[in-house]
């Protein structure tokens, strides 16, 4: 996702001085390409994320379209209430990049693990919440927050599922759910690169005769709420996946947007990290499985669930 | 209107607007009275019939808990009627505590939380400089407000970045929430310390209207990186009873309190 992203940008920023991306001294070898064709759009503040956001949005009062860009929690939360009171108040042009979610850092310790910051830039009035599950929807996303103003997180994983355009004419939108796949027992609406892990559960548990749809949510804030009563109606069993505490992230908007509408799923499910921090060492993979958010451990749930 | 008339102005608004609104930070208002009348009263290019052209001076108030003083000194240089002063505090207003642009001509930048201010100014200053765009960015800090680690990484970044369009001021009045700077966190030596980051560093006596403003043509015409004015000040400046007072950090001023501060300010010269 960060080479996809990277490469967009690049060929969006040849053609508009009008974007800056500015690093606080992450990315390293990342940014060759973009730094040899724009060198004067791009800026390492040094490890400095709360100056990163303030020059941002200083730059972005200004007329820039401003990337703000590090790993894991370093580009949000370290700097959350420059996000608040700089960017989002002032509706200010400022795109908040973070590489690494959920476990895509997960060797190098909870300090590099994201998996609060759905749930806490969701909070943040004036701030859109973009979170691909694949490469496609990485490069339509990146081209989407450029062409619109206002303050946005854009959450990007080391991994990725298979998100490639339905059809020739499908056009990507903020704000609008993708059906990825159609199904009638349950529907598993899910965020982030672990759609990798819900489409190979989807192959476990279709392959046991349950029919699921896929619903990939890239937009988590706002939410696409009419796709999702949809098809919450459609199927009756209605599961979220996240790499990310169930608490206020993804689920939380779908279990929301449900009770709302006064649209009541058979069985709802969570799927994400319930408590505690994540102390155990490992790659991404291994503490899926530790934490029972690999394909096998989400086929089981939705199995046990209906 | 004089720098002199209008820094009077300034003082008699902010106590009438803190204490019909019982709000907090007279004495930080009275504090930089004069050096925002030095400002407003000519050093800034901007201009209240067309607050948002695009050659105007930047000012940001990085301690945004003085916002009232702004206020007062935007309406009395024509940003917005006078009289709009009194709705300061009171329920539906626009005029917050802490100052914000919503809805009020000449307010670059909202702050309020401290440590922002700078930051933000030196985004602002480093895009006119990619831009060859030549107006000045001016941000106005307390020394409280320097207790703030994100203010250091704006002072690294604006040195690092020379940037010569930055004008600084501090508003150093030695005081801040619960007691003296040098006892809660000591800032000297201040200058030193500005000067060691690598920015052009003047102090000046911030009550002193000629001192300040050739301070500031000095600075602007300077060249090779970011400037600071560091402003000597007295906190609750004007009004007898408050000046040199931690207790005025908070308290608003009413009824006999209220009568004798007006009288002092209405009687300066």
């Amino acid at each position: 996702m960060r080479d996809t992203f990277i490469a967009q940008l690049k060929q969006r920023a040849i053609e508009d001085p009008r974007i800056m991306l500015i690093t606080g001294d992450l990315g390293f070898g990342v940014f060759d390409q973009y730094r040899k064709n724009c060198p004067n759009q791009f800026l390492n503040v040094g490890v400095a994320e709360q100056n990163m956001t303030m020059v941002a949005t200083g730059m972005a009062m200004e007329g820039h379209v401003v990337f703000t860009y590090s790993i894991g929690n370093f580009s949000t939360l370290r700097c959350l209430e420059q996000i608040r009171n700089d960017a989002c108040y002032h509706n200010a042009d400022v795109k908040v990049v973070s590489i690494g979610g959920g476990f895509s850092y997960g060797a190098l310790g909870i300090s590099h693990h994201a998996t609060e910051d759905l749930a806490i830039m969701r909070a943040l009035p004036n701030m859109t919440v973009v979170s691909p599950c694949g490469l496609w929807e990485t490069k339509m996303a990146t081209d989407a927050i450029i062409d619109t103003q206002g303050t946005f997180f854009l959450r990007l994983d080391k991994s990725f599922g298979n998100d490639d355009q339905l059809e020739k004419d499908e056009t990507f939108q903020l704000g609008r759910a993708r059906v990825l796949k159609e199904g009638t027992d349950v529907t598993i609406l899910v965020t982030g690169g672990i759609l990798e892990e819900v489409q190979k559960a989807v192959d476990i548990l279709e392959s046991g005769g349950v029919s699921v749809q896929i619903v990939s949510v890239h937009t988590v804030k706002p939410l696409d709420v009419d796709l999702v009563l949809e098809v919450s109606r459609k199927t009756k069993n209605v599961v979220t996946v996240e790499e990310h505490t169930i608490c206020g992230g993804l689920g939380s908007a779908i279990a929301e947007a449900l009770l709302d509408n006064s649209v009541h799923p058979k069985r709802f499910l969570r799927i994400g990290l319930e408590a505690g921090f994540s102390s155990i060492v490992g790659s991404q993979e291994y503490l899926r499985q530790q934490y029972g958010l690999d394909a096998l451990a989400i086929s089981e749930k939705i199995r046990n669930l209906i | 209107m004089n720098t002199i008339e209008l820094a009077k102005k300034i003082r008699i608004h902010t106590l009438k607007m803190t204490s019909s609104g019982q709000s907090s930070h007279i004495a930080a208002a009275l504090s930089m009275a004069d050096i925002l009348a030095v400002l407003y009263g000519g050093f800034l290019n901007v201009d209240p019939v067309n607050p948002r052209k695009s050659d105007r001076d930047r000012f940001i108030l990085s301690k945004g808990h003085a916002g009232a003083a702004v206020y007062a000194v935007l309406a009395e240089t024509g940003f917005f009627p006078v009289e709009k002063l009194s709705t300061h505090y009171q329920d539906g207003s626009d005029l917050s505590g802490h100052v914000s642009h919503k809805g009020i001509p000449g307010v670059e930048f909202s702050t309020g939380s401290l440590g922002h201010g700078l930051g933000v100014g030196s985004g602002m200053a480093l895009a006119a400089k990619l831009s060859d765009k030549k107006h000045r960015v001016v941000v106005l800090l307390s020394d409280g407000e320097c207790d703030e680690g994100s203010n250091w990484e704006a002072i690294l970044f604006s040195a690092h970045h020379k940037l010569d369009n930055l004008i600084a001021i501090i508003d150093y009045n030695k005081i801040q929430a619960l007691g003296t700077v040098s006892e809660t966190l000591g800032l000297e030596p201040f200058a030193d310390k500005w000067k060691s980051f690598g920015w052009i560093v003047r102090e000046v006596d911030g009550h002193d209207h000629s001192a300040i403003q050739n301070s500031l043509n000095e600075l602007a015409g300077m060249k090779g990186g970011p400037k600071i004015l560091i402003g000597h000040t007295t906190k609750g400046k004007g009004v007898s009873f408050m000046e040199n007072s931690i207790l005025w950090h908070y308290r608003t001023a009413q009824g006999e309190e209220f009568d004798a501060a007006l009288a002092e300010l209405e009687a300066a010269q």
